[in-house]
């Protein structure tokens, strides 16, 4: 007798479609579709593949709760010992949804769930508590690697076997400390690392500092009557022919651009080039990305003093957070000189 | 600085201290099935919204959902 294991998958890995069908609701269907034909085939004959539950990324996000709830219903009814998500890679929303698939299984269903992922994907910091995650590459180049970990991931957990470290298994990180046995007391184990470390060597810290990337709320915005607004976007909002050429995904830049001269966004004025989500509504009126039409309005009436000249935009998607950064940090550094007091920052 | 958006939960993740819930991913503050005038009405309403979350003094991460 082999296992039995769901697999979870979104709508471009499914052949349903793109952005245009990301708003697809859960679909269970019998068997193998997609990459779960690799995945039956590294889980052998220790297990199979009863049946694929699909869902467009867009609906999971826009319907966080009843998504999972129905999902777990579709998973549930296969009678599984096991489900296996993605692999998602650096996709943001398919990330998120595999890892809240795979937390809703374990804690309901109480079965072994492993999904994979590229360390930068926002998914992780969000899962990676609740569900195993294998480490994956960025994009679906990586398939033929994170596939195999994943269904030797998965059968391990069907063993009732115990994994070893994230670093030996090829997983990321869980945020566990597991207690062990050594004849070297942490006093000598410290000055070996600090000699180590003196020395230019390398060492492994045995309780590593978490990464939080937090900054304190800055102080309310006290006299509206007299601020200047500026609008950023992450929505890819660009003027007509996207000049710049700002990527499509993993932008490696950002654009500034004149406002002075528009009371509104038109779709013969404005576009969008951001490639993670459909862009109709957003080219055929732009304001519902960046509201340049209610902002003028309300400078006009007096709400507030000024819309900040230009606009300052990029396309989130896949793109390295290290570039956010550095875009952070400069779109922030160009408006605090010209007297900006607040930022309304839109995003897809 | 407020964060107008559709996933809050990434909102959270990635750090913003004054999140408003925008209506969909395509169209964080539009609303395609509705008529012109009532979906300025709605851009309106958020902007509106986070204008009065950046007026607000706040300690911690906080999301403006009413």
């Amino acid at each position: 007798m082999s296992f039995r294991v769901v697999h979870y998958i979104n709508q471009f890995f499914a052949g349903i479609g793109g952005e245009d069908k990301a708003d697809v609701p859960p679909e269970l269907r019998q068997g193998v579709v997609g990459p779960g034909q690799a995945l039956a085939a590294a889980l052998g004959s220790e297990a199979q593949v009863v049946a694929t539950v699909i869902c467009g990324d867009g609906y999971f996000a826009e319907n966080l709760e009843k998504a999972t709830a129905d999902i777990l219903q579709m998973i549930r009814s296969c009678n599984p010992d096991a489900v296996v998500a993605g692999p998602a890679f650096n996709a943001g929303r398919y990330g998120t949804a595999a890892g809240a698939v795979c937390a809703a299984v374990s804690k309901e269903l109480g079965i072994p769930a492993v999904t994979g992922m590229y360390p930068e994907n926002p998914g992780v910091d969000m899962f990676r508590k609740s569900a195993v995650i294998a480490k994956t590459a960025d994009s679906a180049r990586g398939m033929k690697d994170a596939v195999p970990a994943m269904a030797r991931l998965v059968l391990k957990l069907l063993r009732k076997e115990e994994l070893g470290s994230p670093e030996a298994e090829g997983y990321l990180e869980q945020g566990l400390r597991k207690n062990f046995f050594t004849d070297v007391t942490g006093a000598e184990r410290a000055v070996e690392m600090l000699v180590n470390k003196l020395a230019g060597k390398p060492f492994v810290t045995e309780y590593p500092m978490p990464v939080f990337d937090r900054v304190a709320p800055n102080p309310p915005l006290k006299d509206l009557a007299n601020a200047t607004i500026a609008l950023v976007t992450s929505g890819g909002i660009c003027p007509k022919g996207n000049p710049d050429h700002i990527e499509a995904s993993s932008a490696t830049k950002y654009g500034e651009y004149g406002l002075e001269e528009f009371d509104l966004l038109t779709a013969s004025s404005h576009e969008t080039a951001h490639g993670g989500y459909d862009p109709t509504y957003a080219n055929n009126d732009p304001n519902r990305v960046l509201p340049v039409d209610v902002m003028r309005e309300m400078e006009k009436e007096g709400v507030f003093k000024k819309l900040y000249g230009k606009f300052f935009t990029t396309v989130g998607n896949g793109t390295p957070v290290a570039n956010a950064k550095r875009f952070g940090a400069e779109i922030a550094a160009k408006l605090k000189k010209d007297g900006v007091d607040a930022v309304i920052l839109t995003s897809t | 600085m407020v964060h107008v958006c559709t996933i809050v939960p990434i909102s959270l993740t990635v750090g913003a201290n004054r999140i408003i819930p925008a209506v969909a991913i395509p169209h964080p503050l539009g609303d395609p099935t509705k008529t012109p005038v009532e979906e300025k009405i709605i851009r309106r309403k958020l902007v509106d919204k986070a204008l009065k979350a950046l007026q607000t003094e706040i300690s911690e991460q906080t999301v403006f959902s009413e």
